[in-house]
């Protein structure tokens, strides 16, 4: 029994790893603000969330369990929270999308 | 494993702080700066199981909230160029 659990909780904890570098590189790669902001909630919430299941299946049912569902309630109020203030703060300040100026001509192509 | 996650969570770390250095916009800083916060909450909570002190977990709960409250307090700053006045609705409409 504990020898599954352990194998689920690697699972998520590499998951949640590999997610959060993903984000973080689409943080870096992508080509906008607004696409940018897309990439940085993969972070926020596939990451972080796999990260924390795998810490919970650790801890088991314990104090420690608790607070990190508190940390994972946290984090599901305040990341929306601050990613679209963000995101109408920068519409407001007139940061512009950058769209595909092409017509639609490259979907077809 | 713990290690193993620390080092995805550093290398993210890396990544957003590529972006806060480079980021053409002050949004683009604070995003890199709001993403930065989550990767830390999150390694506080895989270092307190990697050294086996969980009590890193109330560490990580302070930061989210300081976290959360620095973001907005950064976009109101740049929004209003003040943090003291309520700020005005949207539209310019007369109250």
């Amino acid at each position: 029994m504990s020898t599954i659990i352990n194998i689920l909780s690697w699972a998520c904890l590499a998951g949640g790893g590999l997610f959060c570098v993903i984000g973080a590189a689409g943080l870096v790669r992508m080509p906008d603000f607004y696409t940018r902001m897309h990439a940085a909630s993969i972070t926020d919430t596939l990451g972080a969330g796999l990260i924390l299941l795998g810490l919970v299946l650790q801890a088991g049912l314990t104090l420690i369990a608790v607070k990190l569902l508190m940390i994972a309630l946290l984090l599901l109020f305040t990341s929306p929270t601050a990613t679209h203030a963000l995101a109408k703060a920068a519409l407001i300040r007139g940061l512009e999308p950058k769209l595909d100026q092409s017509g639609g001509k490259s979907s077809k192509a | 494993m713990f290690a193993a996650a620390a080092a995805a969570l550093l290398m993210a770390l890396a990544l957003a702080l590529v972006r806060a250095f480079l980021g053409p916009t002050v949004f683009d800083r604070a995003q890199a700066a709001n993403t930065v916060g989550t990767i830390a909450m999150l390694l506080l909570a895989v270092i307190g199981f990697l050294t086996g002190r969980p009590e890193f977990l109330d560490l990580a709960i302070v930061y989210g909230l300081l976290n959360v409250i620095g973001t907005i307090a950064v976009l109101k700053y740049f929004r209003y160029g003040s943090l003291g006045e309520p700020g005005e609705a949207q539209g310019g409409a007369e109250r």
